[in-house]
């Protein structure tokens, strides 16, 4: 990979630090002569300029003008990309997870969410969102990780802005399907596969029964939130989430998506190449962390950091998922070791944009350089996917947004160490 | 407040039995002053054996082998270009832009590779908490009492995790086994080399001296606190912390005398019987003495400000703060106190204690000049170490701290070496020193490089040109995976 050579990456990290508090909304903005990525991995666009008005992407061209009245970013020498999605965290559900006070991720005593949804939980103001926009990475899936049984309700897509942040809430269904969930489950796979079908069964039954009954309307009364639910998955709307990760049990769920018809998102998915040729014929993406390569549990013999390159080969879609929330940022560097480790560049670059977009229903406003797009834009100091390089600019739906956090605070503050720091704000 | 309790495991029932066993079979051994004055006959000299699980670690087979033409960090902060390394013997033999090859050696051209000395990880539980982390193998934390010094960590290691060849293949060539970090004390940790072993010491690295792991704030208190683990309900607060390091240093001082006081009574031709023995303040005495190196949990810096007084107070010292999050807000100090900081490059937040970590730690505290080394804590990120300094090099740079990779090495290496006290064996590609080399397929502060060899003492334990060479793990065997590229 060739890298560029970093010109201003040092002003860039003490650009704006009085805006924290206020981003920028609306403005129109240029971003002149990078090497642009529009597509994921492809679509590349040499001296590109790229329009941002209204916070959309009004036009990308090769060496294109500015009108005037636009503020120019210049990113010459410099890479161009979407801004990144991480692809399963807590963001926005969770700041200090251990002894911190609450986490909103978590209902250890809730069994049957299915019509819970994460969004009126949602913190924008959490620490954890601006370290992670300053990376690169504007957008997350968030959802919920635990519960008393295997529903873990209805996560959604949110853009890492100060408010207006969710984009697209109720996004799909989280279904925990792993050998932690079969503990709490009966204590059994066997208990756990049987209440997922006699659920889906039962809601299946009784659409099949409603649709029978026509208009008659003598007995219709407000649906659950289940129901609501339940009925958006098996009429194929939103997509279940399910987290699987032996490949048996990953067999077991393609043929539960046979059985119901419905649209279903593998994660987790440690043995998953085992079965990529079936995941890519189911038409199953698969989002996981190609930094796991370890055996941590019986359901994870056969786990590899090769698993992404060779799903992506036999055809499945891929995403990634960071290795913690608070680290959401590094799911960049984890779409790099899984090039190192056989994916070529421009698929980890599509596992960061163009596929989460996709897989999440976010597509039609997210994941590509284009027009009428949020404009989500970062300019790097390098190949965006290497560990030493970072973004000199974000812009997240067309916000420019200051590259500082309570991180980059707490850094200037002791630059240089003197009795007490506190007083030097 | 009963002290003892808490402080002298010799007072728990179901151990009681067999620590009285123990301390009859006590090696005895050196019949000191053949010839005593006066007073009859003495009985035998009793000396505590200090090395009663000796390392039976042998070098794998090696020829000799010389890597020519790559980019060479010495890991002393000195990079040559078109560099040259000769390894026989098991050892560094020659470094430099003209070493040539002796009949019979492996010559690697390594035109457009890099060359660095092995990492060494002065922070890992594998073979303590080993793949698969089942119950089973939860084998870390002995929980039952704040001090369990006479744990240690080499009697839980598991050689057959599949971690040490996955932390091979990301050119891991010796690391420091430690206890967790529920105790205030936790026990002892060993240092190995990353060469498979049928047992224990087989890994063992010869004349490593031992560490002891200790840890402040949040864990120890919420591990006890609650009466969970200790009918005692204490440390619950770091008032408790800081008092139970406290009294177990002062029995320590206390055990030692009574050690020295019988040997001065034996010379002088008294016979008198050996203190009685205790395991627990057997390893506390130990540090007291410098045989022992502590390693610290520690992320908060006004936690590592009272421990730097307590190290004072009784007279020891500490070899570093592990994790070290706020090491940044007292570089300086630790710099003055000679203590090393083993820290991560970015994780934090996951608790109180690690919510102001900045990504600037790592070149913060090297700027101080103080002792910085990057560490993992975890069977993944051993993997990838040399990214973790590649990140924390970009980030000082960022914020104006200018580090040359080659100085940023001596985060992998020598600061490692240092820190176990294991710095006159390797950690530097000098000549004399073992041979534990990694070729990196490009530069290391990549993303995309990899480790093509590991050598431990010359010989190759990882070779990502020939998977089918790589040592498998028994567990692994006959499973999905096996022998797969990890």
């Amino acid at each position: 990979m060739r890298k560029l050579i970093s010109i201003a990456a040092f002003a860039a990290t003490t650009f704006a630090a009085a805006a924290f508090t206020a981003p920028l909304s609306a403005e129109d903005i240029a971003i002149t002569g990078g090497r642009a990525f529009t597509n994921g991995g492809s679509g590349e666009v040499e001296n590109a300029t790229i329009l941002v008005s209204g916070g959309k992407i009004t036009s990308v061209t090769s060496g294109g003008a500015v009108p005037d009245g636009y503020r120019v970013i210049d990113a010459s020498g410099k890479w161009v990309t979407a801004g990144f999605m991480a692809s399963d965290t807590t963001l926005g559900l969770s700041e200090v997870s251990l002894s911190g006070g609450i986490v909103d991720s978590s209902a250890p005593k809730e069994k049957n969410m299915i019509g819970v949804s994460v969004t009126p939980a949602y913190n924008p103001a959490s620490t954890f969102i601006a370290n992670t926009r300053i990376e690169g990475v504007t957008r997350a899936m968030t959802r919920m990780t635990n519960s008393g049984d295997m529903w873990l309700g209805l996560g959604a897509v949110v853009k890492m802005t100060d408010s207006d942040a969710v984009a697209r809430e109720k996004a799909f269904l989280v279904i925990d399907l792993d050998e932690g969930s079969a503990t709490e489950v009966g204590g059994s796979r066997a208990v756990l596969w049987h209440k997922l079908n006699e659920k889906f069964q039962a809601a299946k039954d009784k659409m099949d029964k409603a649709a029978d009954n026509g208009d008659d309307k003598k007995d219709a009364k407000r649906p659950s939130a289940e129901d609501v639910t339940m009925k958006a998955v098996l009429s194929g709307d939103i997509p279940v989430y399910a987290i699987v990760n032996r490949k048996a049990d990953i067999e077991q769920l393609i043929a539960f998506q046979n059985r119901f018809g419905i649209r279903v998102i593998l994660s987790g998915a440690g043995e998953a190449w085992m079965v990529a040729d079936m995941l890519a014929a189911a038409g199953i993406p698969v989002v996981l962390d190609p930094s796991a390569n370890l055996p941590s549990n019986f359901d994870l013999l056969a786990r590899t950091s090769a698993a992404a390159g060779r799903l992506h080969a036999a055809g499945v879609k891929v995403a990634f998922i960071p290795p913690g929330t608070q680290n959401a940022r590094l799911v960049v560097q984890n779409a790099g070791i899984a090039v190192s480790m056989g994916m070529p560049w421009d698929a980890a670059m599509d596992a960061l944009t163009t596929n989460p977009a996709e897989i999440f229903g976010v597509s039609d406003s997210y994941g590509r350089l284009a027009a009428g797009m949020d404009a989500d834009v970062v300019v790097w100091d390098g190949d965006p996917l290497e560990v030493m390089s970072s973004p000199d600019a974000v812009l997240i739906a067309g916000d420019d947004i200051p590259l500082v956090s309570r991180q980059t605070k707490l850094r200037d503050r002791y630059q240089d160490l003197d009795r007490s720091p506190g007083f030097d704000r | 407040m009963n002290k003892r309790k808490v402080f002298a495991p010799h007072t728990r029932g179901r151990t009681e039995s067999w620590l009285k066993t123990a301390a009859t079979t006590v090696a005895a051994v050196a019949l000191l002053a053949a010839c005593t004055p006066g007073d009859g006959e003495q009985g035998e000299y009793v000396e505590i054996d200090r090395d009663p699980f000796p390392s039976s670690y042998t070098p794998l087979p090696s020829g000799a082998t010389l890597i020519t033409g790559a980019t060479i960090l010495d890991g002393m902060g000195g990079m040559i270009e078109g560099g040259s390394i000769l390894m026989e013997g098991g050892k560094v033999v020659a470094v430099g832009t003209d070493v040539s090859a002796p009949d019979g050696a492996t010559v690697i051209d390594a035109a457009g590779r890099w060359v660095t000395p092995g990492i060494i990880d002065v922070h890992s539980h594998l073979g303590v908490y080993p793949s698969p982390g089942v119950q089973a193998h939860s084998d870390g934390n002995e929980v039952g009492d704040p001090v369990t010094a006479d744990a240690w960590a080499e009697h839980a290691l598991w050689p057959q995790d599949p971690g040490f060849i996955r932390a091979a293949a990301g050119g891991i060539t010796s690391l420091q086994l430690l206890p967790g970090s529920a105790n205030l004390v936790g026990g002892r940790s060993v240092t190995i080399k990353n060469v498979p072993g049928r047992v224990a010491q087989d890994m063992k690295f010869p004349g490593a001296p031992y560490g002891m792991k200790m840890a402040c704030g949040e864990n120890p208190k919420r591990v006890y606190g609650g009466g969970n683990n200790s009918p005692e309900y204490r440390p619950s607060t770091r008032m408790g912390n800081v008092a139970g390091y406290r009294q177990a240093w002062a029995d320590a001082q206390d055990y030692q005398r009574r050690w020295d006081k019988y040997e001065r009574d034996y010379k002088a031709g008294k016979d008198v019987l050996p203190p009685s023995r205790d395991l627990n303040l057997d390893t506390l005495a130990g540090v007291l003495r410098g045989d022992i190196r502590v390693h610290m949990h520690c992320y908060r810096a006004d936690d590592m400000g009272q421990m730097l007084d307590v190290m004072k107070e009784f007279n020891y010292q500490i070899a570093s703060f592990q994790h070290a999050v706020e090491s940044y807000k007292i570089a300086d100090k630790l710099a003055e106190d000679n203590v090393c900081s083993a820290m991560w490059a970015d994780w934090y937040g996951f608790k109180m204690e690690a919510y102001d970590g900045i990504r600037e730690n790592i070149p913060f505290v090297h700027k101080a000049g103080a002792c910085a080394i990057v560490h993992s804590d975890s069977s993944s990120g051993i993997q990838r170490l040399n990214q973790e300094a590649a990140k924390a090099l970009a980030d000082g740079r960022k914020a104006g701290v200018d580090i040359s990779k080659a100085d940023a090495w001596t985060w992998l290496s020598l600061n490692p070496a240092r820190s176990l006290g294991v710095a006159d064996k390797t950690g530097s590609l000098e000549p004399g020193k073992d041979a534990d080399v990694v070729l990196w397929s490009g530069d290391p502060f990549s993303v995309y490089s990899k480790a093509d060899l590991t050598f431990v003492d010359g010989a190759v334990i990882f070779d990502r040109a020939n998977p089918d060479n790589n040592p498998v793990m028994d567990f692994e065997l006959g499973q999905p995976g096996e022998g797969d590229v990890k």
